[in-house]
């Protein structure tokens, strides 16, 4: 097999010289009742070319590129990825690496991600950014349990706006705490309601997404006073970073923390994963940060280079008492990012970032005049919800017909809102596309 | 790293199988790491102290010190109030590896059981345990 | 010098992202906007954050140059202990990027998404087929998330049982994921000793199961590269006391085809896809770490779990009792596709695999046992345990010989870790690498040894070659600078 070396001639001088008889000699210290009674009752290698045609068969059924028009988004954002950013990802000397614990040979994939995490801060306005966590869900969860440890408080307040999939995740990781989850609920015009906070005394922290999953901007000012009154941290989430080439910052409003998914900074959508945890944070709370952080520093001849730092918060030294129990965390999706980030650059990222928020007007402005109005009156960025009305389910399904996928139905996650749904445009989306959607749904 | 007989063990202070160290000062007792902690944990990057007024049992963890490499709990041998806190091992780290014993203290405690720091290992007897390491 | 790999060579420098570009450059193709600026209230909006503008040659110069500053598998061998730095397969990569999958939203219905689901299905029956553990999740993200589903759901079951567990057992050999994940749930780590053959004995075990112990955590071949040889009664014991036994599959590569996990008495297994099934770590990942746990286990699983019925896919969040769910969507997918793509391409080959890893590292063993302190001179598995004892007396250590290393061309092995033995220099080839290239670093690693005999400062002044010399990690600790 061609991935395998060893000729049957290597393996006899091997064997020889570590003075075992055959291959399963090796193996002695396995006693008899863990062997595999059977060995592995596996269909036979394939060859690369049959291996090509049996992933083809898996993909057919799926649409290819361009064959349906999506509205999707909803944590998972169709934009265009430059093919030099496919390229400049693909070498090897970024994909084959280990983690980069030897700094003298590593110094492609430290600076790299050094570059990220200064990119990373800008974009968030915050002070610090780690090397990634896994992905937008998990870094919420690290974010609770960062605020729960910094203040030493154990209440935890969630808006209901915060992705469905997001919130679940952190009640998992948050359920062997002990910690005291609390629902904050929303308002008519599709922002969280800040009203019913927990007192000061157990408040450890205050959770918003915006753009929320309604696509709505939430007041973060409002919230990280609401949050610092009560002594509490405010976390600010995302699902859509792009949102901050328009909107001002998360940190720049007062946010403590700043956590979401990265994918849309030129990672495919992928079924779902992988993505990229982006996390960013105060200097003052660093020491008590989840994942990798890449430092700069001297070489002994007084070069600059780069080094992973502050390592003592990690399970590798710190083992049951680390910030998190991560380890291998999304570099490669952080590398991904940064060249996204530098190839649109601040011009470009202004640019594309209002192009999304104009189209997403658009449609929005084109559906109301056709008679589906938007269902919250609030700010939003490129995601919207419309309230279709009653037939909906019927109307979904001819859309599907005609190769238009109608975004996504949020009755699973809020059955109050009756047959809302949550529509996403970005740059890929054209004003003919558009117009052809409006066309198919007006009455 | 050093060999034992390389180890500065002063003999006004007194001294704990954790490796700190202990010694009176105007009513008060300083309390630091030994000789051999620094040596052993290499260069030291941060220390974690409590606040002034916090109060320890003999034997509890008031903070921990790390290397690039390692982490160390540090345990008071002796119980007490928290007075007073070596600020400048915020900035300068690097005192407790230069001076573990003296700009390098760490804590000062007002103790609440006098005869504990008679309890404490004279510096023969700690050398004694670290040739048992 | 010059037969081996490393070599001197012109290397470039290159400025950070933000020291390079003007205002107004871009390296993006912009979409013509078609339709008309929507304004938005001026206090919501910013003139976005300070990033570079580059061109894309400078972008991709950037990037290029950048990249050639990297050791990486594609270059040499990158012998890291438990890590398994086999080759990556570039065919998988082609997979992983076919438009249809690539550009799949996860939110697709059902019907466009069928030949996604089989492909995660099928990936479950495969890994529950190598593990002989019947029951798969693909959701963790990594190897410690899967470790951390895991200790959730002992927890739950432990739960259901009744009684007030709080304890794990986790081996002074664990790798430091273990007793984090063990804390992330709640639970109190508790060290068990390593016997004085390198592995748990049944003794240690006994002596602190008790009621209060929720289960193990065991590594199998452990981190010595030794095979747990009590596991068994060990997990007969485990399951007496009223405990569950985890297993860390981070050794996998040593035993495809040879071992059942299941007949282990191993009741939950995680898996590092980006480990034993040869998807590229990326510099620190994205990777995958699958769940395998037996039937009885099942409900617990995370939601959402695949669910097949006449060919047709489904995902379900239909489980009452599951410990819930860890991932956005459904886990990296993107991953699964390469170690899906890998399994099919070596079919019962697989078993071929772990023997050959396991020759590797009993041919390096052998080779440098009497050069390097071997603190266990018996046969190893897919990796093994070497110390600096013979070098200390010329005051040179384990670091000083893997930097020296780098400048014969070949990446460290791990550096101290097993933390059970001092001074560890812990070796795994994996099965991609030739004689040819063993010979090579068995050689390199000989003459470094000599170097530290004869010229202890040669290894304190290295590496030469690299593009930066030793970096003054306590500097970068006491002032950390992280952004730029």
């Amino acid at each position: 097999m061609r991935y395998l070396p060893h000729t049957p001639d290597d393996i006899q001088t091997m064997l020889t010289v570590v003075g075992a008889d055959d291959l399963e000699a090796l193996f002695a210290d396995v006693p008899k009742d863990c062997r595999m009674k059977e060995g592995l009752d596996l269909p036979p290698a394939l060859t690369e070319w049959e291996l090509n045609a049996h992933l083809a068969a898996l993909a057919e059924g799926l649409p290819e590129p361009g064959e349906y028009i999506s509205f999707l988004g909803a944590g998972s954002y169709e934009h265009h990825i430059p093919e030099v950013i496919q390229a400049l990802r693909g070498r090897g000397e970024f994909l084959t690496p280990y983690t980069p614990y030897q700094p003298e040979l590593s110094q492609g994939t430290l600076t790299a991600i050094y570059e990220y995490q200064t990119l990373t801060a800008r974009l968030l306005g915050l002070e610090a950014a780690n090397a990634s966590l896994y992905d937008g869900a998990s870094a919420l969860a690290e974010a609770l349990l960062m605020a729960v440890r910094v203040t030493r408080k154990t209440t935890v307040a969630l808006s209901r706006l915060i992705h469905p999939h997001y919130r679940q995740v952190a009640e998992t990781y948050l359920r062997p705490t002990g910690c005291r989850l609390v629902e904050l609920n929303y308002l008519e015009d599709g922002r969280t309601d800040l009203n019913k906070l927990p007192p000061e005394g157990e408040l450890a922290v205050v959770a918003l997404q915006s753009p929320n999953f309604f696509g709505v901007i939430e007041d973060l000012k409002n919230g990280a006073e609401e949050a610092h009154d009560r002594r509490a941290l405010l976390v600010a989430a995302f699902t859509e970073p792009l949102a901050y080439g328009l909107l001002k910052s998360p940190g720049s409003l007062g946010a403590d923390i700043a956590c979401g998914e990265g994918q849309s900074f030129g990672l495919a959508p992928s079924f779902g994963g992988p993505g990229l945890g982006m996390f960013a944070c105060l200097m003052d709370h660093v020491r008590s940060m989840p994942g990798r952080l890449v430092g700069q520093t001297l070489d002994r001849e007084g070069r600059r280079g780069f080094v992973l730092t502050l390592a003592t918060r990690e399970q590798h030294i710190r083992r049951e008492r680390a910030t998190s129990n991560i380890c291998t965390n999304a570099s490669h999706s952080a590398l991904t990012a940064a060249m996204y980030m530098a190839a649109l650059g601040r011009t470009g990222l202004a640019a594309l970032a209002r192009l999304n928020h104009d189209k997403a007007m658009y449609l929005r402005g084109a559906l109301e005049a056709a008679g589906l109005p938007p269902r919250f009156r609030g700010p939003v960025f490129n995601e919207f919800v419309v309230q279709a009305g009653p037939g909906f389910e019927r109307k979904y399904q001819a859309l599907l017909t005609k190769k238009i996928l109608f975004g996504l139905p949020l009755r699973t996650w809020y059955p109050e809102l009756e047959d809302g749904c949550l529509l996403c445009v970005t740059e890929t989306r054209s004003r003919a596309e558009m117009d052809a959607l409006v066309q198919e749904v007006r009455p | 790293m050093k060999e034992l007989n390389e180890l500065h063990l002063p003999e006004d202070a007194r001294y704990s199988e954790d490796h700190e160290w202990a010694k009176p000062s105007n009513g008060v007792y300083l309390i630091g790491i030994t000789d051999y902690a620094q040596d052993q944990l290499g260069d030291i990057v941060f220390v974690d102290l409590p606040e002034v007024g916090a109060v320890f049992q003999r034997g509890e963890e008031f903070g921990t010190v790390e290397s690039t490499k390692a982490v160390s709990e540090l345990c008071t041998p002796l119980g007490g109030e928290v007075v007073a806190v070596n600020a400048k091992l915020e900035d300068a780290p690097e005192l407790v590896n230069q001076d573990p014993y003296e700009s390098g203290w760490m804590i000062s405690i007002r103790i609440e059981a006098p005869e504990e720091y008679g309890e404490m290992l004279g510096r023969e007897e700690y050398l004694e345990t670290l040739k048992g390491l | 010098m010059n037969r081996f790999p490393g070599a001197a060579g012109l290397v470039f420098n290159e400025p950070l992202l933000w020291e390079k570009g003007r205002p107004g450059r871009t390296a993006f193709s912009l979409p013509r906007p078609d339709v008309p600026a929507a304004p938005l209230p001026e206090e919501l909006t910013a003139d976005g954050p300070d990033f570079p503008d580059l061109s894309e040659p400078e972008l991709v110069r950037h990037y290029t140059r950048l990249s050639q500053w990297n050791f990486c598998v594609d270059s040499g061998l990158y012998p890291l202990g438990s890590c398994t730095m086999k080759y990556n397969p570039k065919i998988n990569e082609k997979q992983a990027a076919r438009p249809a999958l690539a550009g799949a939203s996860p939110w697709l219905p059902e019907d466009l998404a069928q030949g996604a689901l089989k492909l995660m299905h099928d990936l479950e029956r495969l890994l529950a087929h190598i593990t002989g553990l019947p029951a798969v999740t693909l959701q963790p993200a990594a190897g410690a998330q899967g470790e951390l589903a895991g200790m959730l759901i002992i927890h739950a079951c432990q739960r259901e049982r009744g009684g007030q567990r709080t304890k794990i057992l986790v081996p002074d050999t664990a790798h430091g994921t273990n007793p984090a994940s063990a804390a992330l749930c709640g639970y109190q780590p508790v060290g068990v000793s390593s016997g004085p053959d390198g592995v748990l004995t049944f003794e240690a075990v006994a002596s602190v199961m008790d009621d209060r112990t929720a289960g193990i955590m065991m590594t199998n071949p452990n981190t010595l590269g030794l095979f747990e040889a009590n596991c068994r009664s060990i997990a007969d014991l485990v399951h007496e006391r009223g405990g569950l036994v985890y297993m860390d599959g981070a050794n996998l590569n040593a035993v495809m085809g040879i071992v059942d996990v299941a007949a282990l008495g191993v009741d939950i297994l995680h898996l590092n896809l980006h480990k034993t099934f040869s998807t590229p770590h990326g510099g620190g990942g994205p990777g995958a770490g699958p769940v395998c746990v037996r039937s009885e286990l099942e409900p617990y699983l995370p939601v959402p779990r695949v669910m097949e019925e006449n060919g047709r896919y489904r995902l379900s969040e239909d489980f009452p009792r599951s410990i819930g769910r860890l991932h956005a969507f459904h886990g990296n997918f993107g991953v699964m596709i390469k170690a899906l793509s890998y399994i099919l391409s070596l079919g019962p080959e697989l078993k071929t695999v772990s023997q050959l890893a396991v020759l590797n590292a009993n041919y390096l063993r052998k080779r440098l046992a009497g050069v390097f302190h071997l603190p266990y001179d018996r046969p190893c598995m897919h990796e093994c345990v070497f110390t600096d004892r013979f070098q200390r007396p010329h005051k040179v250590t384990t670091l000083d010989m893997v930097k020296r290393l780098m400048d014969f061309g070949f990446h460290p092995p791990t550096i101290y870790f097993p933390l059970v033995v001092e001074g560890a220099l812990m070796i795994e080839p994996t099965e991609t690498e030739s004689k040819e290239d063993l010979d090579l670093f068995i050689e390199a690693l000989m003459e470094v040894a000599r170097e530290a005999a004869e010229d202890p400062e040669a290894l304190r002044r290295a590496p030469g070659l690299t593009k930066v010399r030793r970096l003054d990690e306590t500097a970068a600790a006491r002032k950390p600078r992280l952004c730029g």
